[in-house]
C-alpha cells in the first residue's frame, strides 16, 4: 500500500493525463462529427466538384465552394499583408525604443483593443472603411465598387488582428536576452543594426508563431467580416469586388432553409472545410518552425 | 567603518598609441564620476586612470559597483532611463559623456566579455565577422581572413575550422566565451573589458581565458571585474578595490595584495568579508 502523498501524486498524474487526452479527443470529435455530417453531399457530388466549381444554387442542388474558399484566402491574405508590417514596426518601437512609460500605456491600449467585440469593428468598418473604399479608393482602380468588398473585409480583419500580433510580438522581442543586445551594441552596432541583425533574427520562430495564430484567428473571424465584405457568391475578380468567406456563409445560412435537400450537409461540409484548412495550416507552420529551429538553432 | 573619500592619484602611464595627436592621457581616464540609479548614489566620485597595455582588475564585494563602473566605460547604461551620470570619462581624451559624443565609435574601441558568453544567433563565422561587417568590411575573402586571424588568436581555429557555418550556440560554453573574445577583437579595439568573464566557465576553460588575457596584454588595455581574488592575484598588474560605490584603493597588484594602504582593503583581501 502506497503512502498517502505518493498515492495522491499518482492520482493527480492520472487525472491530468485523462483530462489531456479528453482535450485532444475533442479535436477528433469535432472533425469527425463534421465529416460524418458532410458525407452525404460529398458522396452525391464528389469532392472535386464541390471544391472546384463556384455555382451555388441550393434549390437546384448546385453546391460549389470555390468562391467561398477563394474569398476566405483573399480576405485573410489581405489582412495579414496589412497587419504584419505594421505590427512588426510597432512592437519593435515599443520594445526597443519607447520609454517604459509609453510601454506601459501602450500595453493597456493593446489589451483594450483586443477586448473590443468583433461586432463593433464590423459597425465601424461599415461606417468608415466601406464608404472610403467606394468613394475615394476604388474609383482610381475600377469603374464601380459598393465598398463592400474583399478589401474592406481584409482591412477590418487586419485592424482586429493587429493587437493580437503586437501583443505576441512584444512578448517575443522582450524575451530576447538583454545581453545579446549588449553584445551587439558593444561591437559598435547602432540600435537599428542590432534590431535588424540580432533581435529580429533571434525572434523568427516567435514571429512565425504570431503570424500563424493571427491567420488562424483571421480564417475563422465571422461577424465583422460578414458585415463589410458584401456576401455575394461569385469569384472575386479584384479586391474591390464583394466576396463571401466560409464563416460568413455558415453564419448567414445555418438554421434557415433547412428544408432544401442536402443544404445542411453542404453547410456542414463548409464547416469541415474551414476546420480542415486551419488544422492543415497549423501542421504546416509547425513543420516550418521545426525546420527553422534545425537550420539556425536560434 | 571609515571610508576615505580622497581622490586617488596615479602615476601617468608612459606609452601612447593609436590616438589623436596631442592626447597624453591613457585610454581610459575617469574623472569625478558619479552615477545614480533613481535616487540611489551607486558610484561615488570615482577618479581613476587605467594604465595602458596591462591588466587592471577591479575587485570588491558584491554590490560595490564594480560592474556598474565597467559598464560606464562603453556607455552600456544608455538605455536605462533611471541612470544619471555626472563627471567625466575620457576615452582617448574624448569625454564620452559629453552631449555631442557619438557612442558607436567609442564602443568600437572596446571589446566586451560578458559574464555568460553571449553568442549571437548566427553561425560561428558570422559571429566573428559581425563587428567588421557592421563597420563596412565586405568581401568573402577578407572576412574569412579576419575570422581565421581572430579565431587563431583565441586558440579556437583548429577546433572550429571545419564547422564555421554551424550555429555558434552549438559550441561548448568555454568555446563560446573564446568566440566572444574573438568577436570583440575583430573590431580592432584598444581596450578589452571583462565582466566576470570566467565566472560561468569550468576551471579549464577559465584557465584558457586567463592565459589569453595575459598573452593579449602586450597589445591591449585590459580591465577585468572579478569576484575571485585568486584570479586577480594570478593575472593582475594593477588592482582597484571598490567598496560601497567608492574607489578605496588603486595600485600595482604587488602593492595592493602585499602592502595594502587601507584597512578595508586589508580586511577584504585577507578574507575578512566578501
Amino acid at each position: 500500500m502506497l503512502k498517502g502523498r505518493l498515492r495522491k501524486d499518482r492520482i493527480a498524474r492520472h487525472y491530468m493525463l485523462t483530462v489531456t487526452i479528453l482535450a485532444m479527443f475533442v479535436l477528433l470529435l469535432i472533425g469527425g462529427g463534421l465529416l460524418v455530417k458532410s458525407l452525404p453531399i460529398i458522396q452525391e457530388k464528389g469532392l472535386w466538384t464541390l471544391l472546384s466549381t463556384s455555382n451555388w444554387r441550393p434549390f437546384k442542388g448546385d453546391f460549389g465552394f470555390a468562391s467561398y474558399i477563394v474569398s476566405t484566402l483573399y480576405v485573410t491574405g489581405i489582412a495579414i499583408i496589412i497587419a504584419l508590417p505594421l505590427s512588426l514596426l510597432t512592437s519593435i518601437y515599443i520594445i526597443e525604443y519607447a520609454s517604459p512609460k509609453i510601454l506601459r500605456a501602450f500595453s493597456s491600449v493593446v489589451d483594450l483593443l483586443s477586448g473590443i467585440p468583433p461586432v463593433i469593428y464590423g459597425v465601424w468598418g461599415t461606417l468608415t472603411i466601406v464608404p472610403f473604399i467606394s468613394e475615394t479608393l476604388a474609383p482610381h482602380f475600377v469603374e464601380f465598387s459598393t465598398g463592400y468588398s474583399a478589401l474592406a473585409g481584409g482591412v477590418v480583419l487586419a485592424i482586429m488582428i493587429i493587437p493580437l500580433i503586437i501583443s505576441i510580438l512584444m512578448e517575443v522581442f522582450g524575451a530576447v536576452p538583454k545581453e545579446m543586445r549588449e553584445a551587439s551594441m558593444s561591437l559598435g552596432a547602432t540600435k537599428w543594426q542590432t534590431v535588424k541583425k540580432v533581435v529580429v533574427r533571434k525572434s523568427i520562430p516567435g514571429i512565425v508563431a504570431a503570424v500563424v495564430l493571427a491567420i488562424s484567428r483571421a480564417f475563422g473571424e465571422t461577424i465583422a467580416v460578414l458585415m463589410v465584405c458584401g456576401n455575394f457568391t461569385d469569384l472575386p475578380k479584384s479586391i474591390f469586388d464583394a466576396c463571401y468567406p466560409i464563416p460568413a456563409l455558415i453564419a448567414n445560412n445555418y438554421g434557415e432553409m433547412m428544408s432544401v435537400p442536402k443544404y445542411e450537409s453542404a453547410l456542414m461540409f463548409a464547416a469541415f472545410l474551414l476546420f480542415f484548412i486551419i488544422v492543415v495550416f497549423n501542421i504546416i507552420s509547425r513543420i516550418v518552425l521545426i525546420q527553422i529551429d534545425k537550420r539556425y538553432q536560434l | 567603518m571609515e571610508i576615505l573619500t580622497e581622490t586617488l592619484i596615479m602615476e601617468k602611464p608612459k606609452q601612447v598609441r593609436n590616438r589623436k595627436p596631442g592626447c597624453d592621457k591613457p585610454h581610459i581616464e575617469v574623472e569625478k564620476l558619479n552615477l545614480y540609479i533613481q535616487d540611489n548614489h551607486i558610484l561615488k566620485n570615482i577618479s581613476l586612470a587605467i594604465p595602458d597595455k596591462s591588466i587592471t582588475c577591479i575587485i570588491g564585494p558584491s554590490g560595490c559597483g564594480k560592474t556598474t563602473l565597467l559598464r560606464t566605460f562603453n556607455r552600456l547604461h544608455d538605455d536605462n532611463v533611471d541612470v544619471r551620470i555626472t563627471g567625466k570619462l575620457f576615452v582617448d581624451c574624448e569625454d564620452i559623456y559629453a552631449k555631442d559624443a557619438e557612442v558607436t565609435h567609442i564602443r568600437k574601441k572596446m571589446g566586451l566579455l560578458a559574464q555568460r558568453p553571449c553568442s549571437l544567433p548566427m553561425s560561428i563565422l558570422d559571429n566573428v565577422v559581425y563587428g567588421p561587417r557592421l563597420h563596412g568590411v565586405r568581401g568573402k575573402h577578407k572576412l574569412h581572413e579576419i575570422a581565421y586571424h581572430q579565431l587563431s588568436a583565441v586558440g579556437l581555429w583548429d577546433e572550429v575550422k571545419d564547422r564555421l557555418k554551424t550555429p555558434a550556440s552549438k559550441l561548448s560554453i568555454g568555446q563560446q566565451q573564446r568566440l566572444c573574445l574573438a568577436r570583440g577583437l575583430a573590431v580592432e579595439p584598444d581596450i578589452i573589458l571583462g565582466d566576470e568573464a570566467t565566472s560561468a566557465l569550468d576551471p579549464i576553460s577559465s584557465k584558457t581565458i586567463e592565459e589569453l588575457f595575459v598573452s593579449l596584454k602586450d597589445k591591449y588595455t585590459i580591465v577585468l571585474v572579478t569576484h575571485t581574488l585568486r584570479q586577480a592575484k594570478r593575472i593582475a598588474d594593477y588592482v582597484a578595490f571598490m567598496y560601497m560605490g567608492e574607489l578605496i584603493e588603486f595600485g600595482t597588484a604587488d602593492q595592493v595584495f602585499n602592502n595594502p594602504k587601507h584597512k578595508l582593503t586589508q580586511e577584504y583581501i585577507s578574507g575578512g568579508f566578501s
